[in-house]
């Protein structure tokens, strides 16, 4: 990096990392990737008693190129695993992902041959959110955590700059 | 009071009686059980039979079955007779529902499909295929119903075991 070396590596990462991270958490776009009974959970998040765009995230995406955190929201079958792959890559970086729900996050209820127990098996998660399913406040919960991770992670190496948490 | 005749006061009404009465006498051996059970009456057919009486049942002039609610099948496991197919027929004009079985052996899982009879029977039979293997001479595009193509088990059978074979289904890379 040109730049960084120019200006001495403790610049770009204290003041542009802070700017640009303030930037991104106030407009992180969702990708609803809604799956089952969460989706719908997802769905009252939006509503005007819950209100998500307090958030700056009222901007549901049903593109993957436009979106920024993809909310895995339901029960995700090997079959559907791949599905969810794929649009997960066609996300711009920097992209993050939240595990909405018991299956989501470790199968839930369906002990059986069918579903992926868990989606961390397949996609790099950044929140894991308890709950079947989660109320939206626990979404938000979920979505305020991922906030703070944005807001704290390295503009040049976003993906390293956390551990996945769990709210519940 | 036998058993035949409570049969006929209890549950089975005129009707269905007459159904089954003629179901006897038409197809003879091919019927080889006629039982009921909570309310419904179950016919145990024989497996070459099971197109023809169910071309019956859809047509017949005293009480059509004209609408195929479902198709699927049982493992039966331990039993001779292995796996079991069992269709639901429901005819709207009499309000009567009636249950055909059609039992096979696991050395041969096969039934004549319906599809001639019933077309829309043909995703039940898809469904019934991919979860038990059991296969239906006469369906024109047996594939699997849910299970990914290269899938190479029967997941609801009972040796099947209940979180998979691993490896079985694979997964996209963490990346
Ligand atoms: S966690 Fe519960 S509510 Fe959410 S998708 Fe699974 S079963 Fe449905």
């Amino acid at each position: 990096m040109g730049l960084e070396s120019a200006l001495g590596e403790g610049y770009l990462t204290t003041q542009l990392d802070a700017l640009i991270g303030w930037a991104r958490k106030n407009s992180l776009w969702p990708m609803p990737m809604g799956l089952s009974c969460c989706a719908i959970e997802l769905m009252s998040a939006g509503d005007p008693r819950h209100d998500i765009s307090r958030f700056g995230m009222e901007v549901m995406r049903f593109s993957p190129r436009q979106s920024d955190v993809m909310i895995v929201a339901g029960t995700v079958t090997y079959k559907m695993a791949h599905v969810v792959r794929k649009i997960y890559d066609q996300m711009a970086e920097p992209r993050w992902v939240v595990a909405m729900g018991a299956c989501a996050s470790s199968g839930g209820m369906f002990r059986s041959y069918s579903v992926v127990q868990g989606i961390d098996q397949f996609l790099p998660v950044d929140v894991f959110t308890a709950g079947c399913p989660p109320r939206p406040e626990n979404l938000f919960n979920a979505l305020i955590k991922l906030q703070e991770i944005v807001q704290h992670s390295s503009v040049l190496d976003y993906r390293n700059s956390n551990e996945p948490i769990i709210v519940s | 009071m036998n058993g035949d005749a409570q049969l006929r006061t209890k549950y089975m009404n005129n009707v269905l009686q007459q159904t089954v009465d003629s179901l006897r006498e038409r197809f003879g051996d091919a019927v080889e059980e006629v039982r009921e059970f909570r309310d419904d009456v179950i016919v145990v057919v024989g497996r070459a039979a099971i197109v023809d009486v169910a071309t019956w049942l859809r047509d017949n002039e005293a009480c059509p079955f004209p609408l195929c609610e479902d198709v699927f099948g049982i493992d039966a496991w331990t039993r001779k007779q292995r796996f079991e197919v069992n269709y639901h027929f429901f005819s709207l004009t009499c309000k009567q529902r009636i249950h055909l079985k059609v039992r096979v052996e696991e050395n041969d899982p096969s039934v004549p499909s319906i599809t001639g009879v019933f077309p829309g029977a043909g995703w039940y039979e898809r469904e019934t295929f991919d979860m038990y293997g059991i296969t239906f001479p006469g369906h024109r595009d047996l594939r699997r119903a849910y299970m990914p193509e290269d899938f190479e088990y029967y997941p609801l059978r009972k040796d099947y075991p209940l979180m998979g074979i691993p490896g079985a289904l694979p997964l996209p890379n963490r990346g």
